[in-house]
Parts: structure tokens; sequence; C-alpha cells
């Protein structure tokens, strides 16, 4: 037992690891917002693309289609070492001399916007088909009917879906540290490897938890209030 | 010459369902015209052809002497001048009533935002909801939710109305004053309109025209006294007594 928490909770590891696994976690929120916020307008754009209506959008439409599977589909880790290893080995100005923080982020908004535009796609879906109608028999074209009578009632149905999808791509920025990004899981296990101590990871364990129970708890608050507001809808 | 909304053998199919055939209709400037029939004739159908929210098959269709079914209209720029009021109201859920009425004068017609909210207030005022205009639409009674989607298709100025069984979702205390309204449409803009409509009462009330419906066919049309006391078909006559039977005249 003594064993057991000196390896994994030692006060003095956690004095010596914590300001490196601090330090190696603050590019993980760096990577974290970056993505999430390509995530966000990637996701839409190609959501878009692939309720476009006729027969001319539908390279347009297959194209998108291919990518989501394409992506859904490979694991993270994979993508990460095919960008990382893969492109500076192509020697290509602009692609193949860019950091390994980059080709992260790269690899995180490739696998994510797969996910998240299934999200949104579910939500324009969701929104029922008379409101476009209405729409579009005030004289508004497609694009202003998407933009300003679906959208919006999409968007807000499905936040809490995608803020869920948002716990999982924080957490899948360890897996970026195989792409030789110095991050929070790095640092643990350099302290891990030179000392045999593993402190260091329980520290980058809390730093990931807390960084993702506001956005849990958001998330339920949300649910939770449209629930209310349906309920009264309902009576 | 033909009239300001012509129809001429209009045809629509839903797969191998004939939804409607052949369908002809006149309607004059000023007039108001309503459609009657059992739910499934294609009244509904027939108003969603003429601003183009359906594709007819066959026939063509002409309004303010343009042919709609040339493929050559500007479609969006044909919904300015045409409005529609559906059953369901289908107002927009995450806008207030007034961003609702405002929306396509801002979007489509370009208007400012004074001037938009102007306009939108006095028709929310001539509706009577003028203290609503910040509320969102699931605060409003069902009657007040379609007089608004009234006022939202009244702010672009149409030349032409089409009231989609606007009375059949709601409950019946709530009728007369969305029925009070149209009304007074009739009487103080001399709006034309196609309605199709349930209420017998208010049909035989304000239309110049009557049109009986019957699978897709109109069976018989004629002015108002003459379908509901003196009607011709045998179906127009099964149709009403049904309709008297079921006490909606």
């Amino acid at each position: 037992m003594h064993r057991f928490l000196e390896a994994f909770f030692s006060p003095h590891a956690f004095r010596q690891v914590f300001p490196d696994v601090w330090n190696g976690f603050q590019t993980n929120i760096r990577m974290m917002v970056l993505a999430e916020l390509l995530v966000l307008a990637f996701a839409l754009a190609i959501a878009v693309i692939r309720g476009l209506p006729g027969r001319g959008a539908w390279p347009l439409r297959a194209l998108a289609v291919v990518y989501t599977d394409a992506f859904r589909g490979t694991p993270l880790i994979l993508v990460a070492y095919m960008l990382a290893l893969g492109l500076p080995g192509l020697n290509i100005h602009g692609i193949s001399d860019r950091s390994p923080f980059f080709y992260g982020v790269c690899a995180l908004t490739l696998v994510y916007t797969a996910y998240v535009t299934e999200v949104y796609r579910a939500g324009i879906e969701s929104v029922h088909g008379s409101q476009r109608m209405a729409a579009r028999s005030l004289g508004l074209s497609y694009a202003q009917a998407l933009r300003y009578v679906v959208l919006p009632q999409a968007v807000r149905r499905v936040i809490p879906p995608l803020l869920n999808d948002f716990v999982g791509l924080q957490k899948d920025t360890a897996i970026i540290s195989v792409a030789g990004v110095t991050e929070a899981t790095v640092q643990a296990q350099n302290f891990g490897s030179s000392y045999f101590n593993y402190t260091g990871y329980v520290v980058a364990g809390v730093l990931f938890i807390f960084l993702t129970i506001p956005l849990a708890r958001y998330t339920d608050h949300l649910i939770r209030e449209r629930e209310l507001r349906e309920r009264a809808q309902a009576g | 010459m033909s009239a300001f909304v012509q129809l001429e053998g209009v045809t629509k199919r839903f797969g191998d369902n004939v939804v409607l055939k052949s369908v002809d209709l006149a309607v004059d400037e000023h007039q108001v015209v309503c459609l009657i029939g059992a739910s499934g004739s294609g009244k509904s159908t027939l108003l969603r052809c003429v601003n183009l929210l359906e594709k007819v098959d066959e026939g063509r269709i002409f309004f303010d002497g343009k042919d709609l079914t040339n493929g050559k209209v500007d479609v969006n720029a044909l919904r300015r001048n045409i409005g529609i009021v559906f059953q369901a109201y289908n107002l927009f859920p995450h806008m207030t009533v007034l961003q609702n009425v405002t929306l396509a004068p801002k979007k489509v017609l370009g208007h400012g935002r004074r001037k938009a909210d102007e306009r939108a207030r006095q028709l929310l005022r001539r509706i009577g909801l003028e203290d609503k205009a910040e509320e969102y639409p699931d605060r409003l009674s069902g009657g007040q939710q379609q007089r608004v989607a009234i006022a939202r298709a009244l702010a672009m100025d149409p030349k032409l109305m089409l009231l989609d069984e606007i009375t059949s979702a709601l409950d019946p205390q709530l009728v007369s004053e969305v029925l009070n309204l149209v009304r007074g449409l009739t009487e103080e803009f001399g709006m034309t309109m196609i309605i199709a409509t349930h209420e017998m009462s208010f049909a035989r009330e304000v239309a110049d025209q009557v049109c009986f419906l019957d699978e897709g066919v109109i069976l018989e049309e004629g002015p108002p006294h003459q379908i509901f006391s003196a009607p011709r078909q045998p179906r127009t006559k099964e149709f009403l007594a049904r309709v008297l039977a079921a006490g909606r005249m």
C-alpha cells in the first residue's frame, strides 16, 4: 500500500513534476481551443454541403460523405502519425516544414470535424421542413432560409451533443503526444521514466478532469433548461 | 386576356397519386375565392402550386400576366408578391413576434431596421397584438400565433394572399378572432385571396366565388349562394350534407 501511494501520490514527486506537467498542459489547452474553433467552422460548412439540394451539387455531397466516413473511421492516433511523420518526409514547402503542434491540431481537426459534421447534420434535419417552407414562401432564398431560419434553430439543438464531442477532443489532445508535441502526457512520461514515479500521470489526469468538469456541468445545465422549456410549452 | 391568377390544366402527382387533375381556375383582382372539399381533395396542394412551393407536373399557371410554369420565373421575386398562411402557423420559434414580421422585409426587400420595425408595429396594432411584439411565439395562443403569421405575410405587401386552412388547428373559441381579421382584410384592402377552408359559413360570407374540389378536380364552382343553396352535383350535395351534420355550417 505504501509503495502504491508512493508511486502515484508522492507529495515530493508532485512538487517536482507539477511545473512541467502544468507547462505541458497549457499546450493541450492551446491545441484544444484552436482545434475546437476550426472544427466548429469546418463541420458547419460540411454539414451544409451535405444538405445542398439539386443534382448539380452531388459531387460536393459525395465528397463530404467520403470525408466524414473516412475520418470518422480512422483512429486519431493513425492520423496523427500520418501527418506528423509522413508530411515532413514529403519535402513540400509550406506543408513539410511545420511544427508538431501544427500537425497535431490538423489531426484533431480532421477527425473531430467528421464527428461534429454528423452532429450538425442531425440538428439541421431536426428542423421541420415547414420552417424552411415558411421562410421560402416569404421570398427568402435557399441560403437566407438556411442562415436565418434553419441554422439558428439547428445549432441551438445540437449544443449538448456538440459539447460532448468536445470533451472527447480535450482528452484526445493527449494522443497528440505521439506527434512529438511536448504536452502534459509527455512531461509526465519523462518524469516517470527518469524517477520510476508515476505521480506525473495522476497530475495530468486530474488536470484533464478539471478541464472537462465545467463543460460537462454546462451541458447538463443546457439539457435541463431545454427540458423545462419544453415542458412549459406542452403545458 | 387572362385573369389575375389563372390555372390551366394544372396536374400534380405525388408518385402514382394524382392530387390535382387538370385543374382550371381563374381569379380576378380583388376577388376572394374559397376552395372547399374534404381533406385530401387537393385544396392545399393547389395553393402551394400557385406560389411554386410545389412543382406543377402539367399545365400552366399565370400570375399578373406572367407564366410561372415556364421555368424562367424568379421564384424568390414571385413569392414576394404572394403571401401564404399555413394551417400550422409556422412562425419562427427562435425569433420574437417583431423579428418574425420584419425578417423578410429586411432581408428580401432590403428595408432598414427602423422602416421595417415601424411597418411591423403598425401591422401588429392592426391585428391587436402590438403589446406582444417582444414575445416569443410559444408564449402566444394559437389564434394569436395565426394572426402574427397573417401579419408576417402582409408585411411583404403581397398582391395575392393564399390561406391554407388557417383555422383548422385552432380551438373553436379562437377561430372567430382569425376569421374576423381575414374579413377585415377583404373589406379594407380589397385583397385578392384564395382561401382553402372548412368553415362553410365563413366561405359563404366572404367568397365571391366558391370552388368545390373532389379528388383533385374542381367539380363545381359558382357564387356562394348557388353552391351552398342549390348545388348541382350529387357529390357537392353529399359533402355539404356531411358538413351540415358535423355542425360546421
